[in-house]
């Protein structure tokens, strides 16, 4: 599960990890008001408006129809009023949004951090993410921070740092202090960090993160480390365990399909094709969108139905692969295991008969348990759905269907 | 011999009296298997499926002399079975369970690392050797004797393998899922070396999916050790970047993760890769009549 900036920035606060300051609002009059408030705190007329989407590339994209960028600096209440004016309720195009863009409904009216001061300012990265290979987390890090790390590592390889954490050890003193050392810190601004990177660690790992970056990771003018900006990833399947972090889910930035398939227990990711698809295990499903691609079709989603493919979610399956006006033709791929395919292709049946007249070809592979049974059963059942036993059957089928 | 189980093997069930261990267990025991009994903290003492309870794995050990886990705890307390399993001496533990924090898996492959305990998954269908021992959720009529092994991280995609090699008049000797997490104990590298060194395996198909250096690691082993034909798929051509496909270590991160890198990879190193799944079985029968390793000469 994604979360915003402010969200993972509140959850930082509780870990004593230090970060840019900044008030959430959802108005530009809202905005404004936050924009007082920050400037009595801290004395500075300026101030930093961000963004609130599940996006990066905020800084540089823009919102949709204007000029105005998704991160912008402000000096007056009605600079910034004016700034969140413009991004709230707009669609923000980002590197990572593709062009649809995603539409804003908040910003984070933040300090702005390159206030004037003793030493110059300086910007880093630092990230904590799975290595899957050695099954240790790894601490990332990089003196060159606030730019796309991935570029960083494809041209300058030697500027990235890496420090793995033991499991039972935890992130140990000395590796804190590494880091510090290996970014060139030293005095107030080397304990500081040594202290960030600690609690950062231990947020990290208690709050179940998948993935947790740091940019730009910034030292202020007098020393201070603080996280200016934070993308922060949780495991799902440990929200079990964090059941209030299920309440900082934001569903506007999901899928509205992909929530609705959510619903039945069904795993949905849409795709841009023409060929929907229901398919039981994950990797048999991908498995099955390669193949429609080779015979000629795109796959128009993901969709693992899991082990329990009755009249219910097949039900739910094809309403919500119709909803698509490109698919073309659906393909119901089951390998019956425990589930018998007899009651499966029952279950297509219902189905079929519930939703009433499907206008698109339906193609049904199924194949293990009481397979003929089923293929006798949907052939008698005086529908239109073409059923075949083998996969490279149904592969033909598809082509067959793609190029009518 | 065979690969991990056989009919020798002496198999418990953690998560015994539960749903979904009560289902399997019967499941297990129906196809021959020698289920010896099983594990639910605070029923011990209790027989089910006429088989005894015990409280702790150790005590099971202790009493049976069970060699083989599996387990159908809930993903909370699923990583604690597989150290209590690994604790206990088991020398197998097959972790079926889905959706356990990385975090758990992160702590219990450490615990594993210094004992002597093989962990099979977790988020597998287990393995099976045909007409010996099945340990694991699959359904058994597929798996036809024969002498190819398959090993795969997807449950239902053996499943298709399995089918269409025996279709192709072939069979299995052992089929091992190794399950779709981004953590696991036994990575594909080392099912196929099991099934290289096995003498009733004459060829291997290898199913992988986006995400990950295992089928890569894999790969490179296979150039430089394989002596026999081993057959190749990657799920996920047409898997979008950035998305978790149903599987949780079934993402594409970066540029080395994607179906093709690894496919490239693969076939670089002598794999016969297939692009598409519905051919998996006629080209494991194509390369075993030709009888020849596609291995490039070492130089």
């Amino acid at each position: 599960m994604n979360l915003h900036e402010y969200q993972a920035k509140e959850l930082l606060k509780k870990f004593n990890v230090p970060v840019q300051d900044g008030i959430p609002v959802d108005t530009a009059e809202k905005a404004e008001e936050a924009y007082k408030q920050l400037k009595v705190q801290y004395g500075n007329s300026f101030a930093v408006v961000k963004a609130q989407i599940h996006a990066g590339g905020r800084g540089k994209g823009k919102i949709q129809g204007t000029e105005q960028r998704g991160v912008a600096v402000g000096k007056s209440a009605e600079d910034i009023k004016t700034i969140a004016g413009n991004i709230i309720g707009g669609t923000l195009v980002t590197i990572q949004t593709g062009p649809a863009g995603k539409l804003v409904s908040k910003v984070l009216v933040a300090q702005d951090v390159y206030y004037p001061g003793p030493n110059p300012v300086k910007e880093f990265y630092l990230s904590i993410l799975l290595d899957r290979g050695k099954g240790q987390n790894v601490i990332m890090y990089s003196t060159e921070g606030g730019m796309d790390i991935e570029q960083v590592a494809h041209d300058t390889p030697d500027k990235i740092f890496k420090e793995w954490v033991h499991p039972a050890g935890g992130l140990l003193g000395f590796q804190a202090r590494k880091i510090a050392f290996n970014l060139g810190l030293s005095g107030e601004a080397f304990k500081n960090c040594v202290r960030f990177v600690t609690n950062l660690y231990k947020a990290y790992v208690e709050l179940d993160c998948s993935m947790l970056e740091i940019n730009p990771l910034f030292k202020t003018s007098d020393d201070k480390i603080i996280a200016v900006d934070c993308k922060m990833n949780l495991d799902d399947n440990a929200l079990m365990r964090h059941t209030d972090l299920e309440a900082l889910r934001d569903v506007s930035e999901e899928d509205p399909t992909e929530v609705e398939a959510h619903k039945y227990n069904l795993n949905f990711i849409k795709l841009d094709g023409n060929v929907g698809c229901m398919v039981n295990g994950a990797g048999l499903a991908m498995a099955t969108m390669d193949m429609i691609k080779l015979s000629g079709g795109e796959p128009a989603n993901f969709l693992d139905v899991g082990g329990t493919a009755n009249a219910q979610t097949v039900e739910a399956g094809f309403r919500i692969i119709l909803k698509d006006p490109k698919v073309k033709a659906i393909l119901i791929n089951i390998f019956g295991g425990i589930v018998r395919c007899d009651r499966v292709a029952q279950g297509v049946i219902d189905a079929y008969n519930s939703i009433g007249d499907i206008k698109v070809p339906i193609i049904v592979r199924l194949q293990g348990t009481n397979a003929e049974e089923a293929k006798k059963l949907i052939e008698e059942s005086g529908l239109k759905v073409q059923s075949a036993i083998l996969l490279s059957e149904a592969a033909s089928l598809v082509n067959k269907a793609v190029s009518a | 011999m065979s690969v991990l189980v056989n009919k020798n093997s002496r198999i418990i069930v953690q998560g015994f009296t539960g749903t979904e261990g009560t289902f399997h267990a019967t499941q297990m025991i129906e196809y021959g298997t020698n289920v010896v009994g099983g594990v639910t903290p605070g029923k011990g003492g209790q027989k089910h499926l006429d088989l005894p309870v015990f409280n702790t794995v150790a005590d099971a050990v202790k009493t049976t002399g069970a060699d083989v886990s599996i387990i159908f705890v809930p993903p909370a307390f699923a990583a604690d079975a597989i150290m209590e399993a690994a604790e206990a001496g088991i020398g197998l533990i097959i972790c079926i369970t889905e959706g356990i924090p990385v975090q758990d898996m992160v702590k219990a492959k450490l615990y594993l690392a210094g004992t002597k305990s093989r962990l099979i998954g977790p988020n597998c269908p287990g393995v099976i050797t045909a007409d010996e021992c099945k340990v694991g959720i699959m359904p058994g009529f597929i798996f036809k004797k024969g002498k190819i092994g398959i090993v795969s991280k997807s449950g239902t995609l053996t499943y298709e393998a399995a089918d269409q090699v025996a279709k192709a008049g072939l069979g299995i000797s052992t089929a091992i899922g190794i399950g779709g997490d981004p953590i696991i104990g036994t990575p594909t590298k080392d099912a196929v070396e099991l099934f290289m060194n096995d003498d009733e395996t004459d060829g291997i198909v290898m199913i992988g999916e986006i995400g990950g250096g295992m089928e890569a690691e894999a790969a490179r082993w296979i150039k430089e050790n394989g002596t026999k034909p081993v057959v190749g798929f990657i799920a996920g051509q047409t898997a979008p970047a950035g998305r978790r496909m149903g599987h949780a270590g079934a993402i594409v991160g970066g540029a080395d993760d994607t179906a093709a890198a690894k496919m490239k990879i693969m076939r670089e190193c002598g794999i016969t890769v297939v692009d598409s799944p519905a051919d998996i079985g006629k080209t494991m029968a194509e390369v075993i009549a030709k009888n020849t390793l596609k291995k490039p000469a070492k130089v």
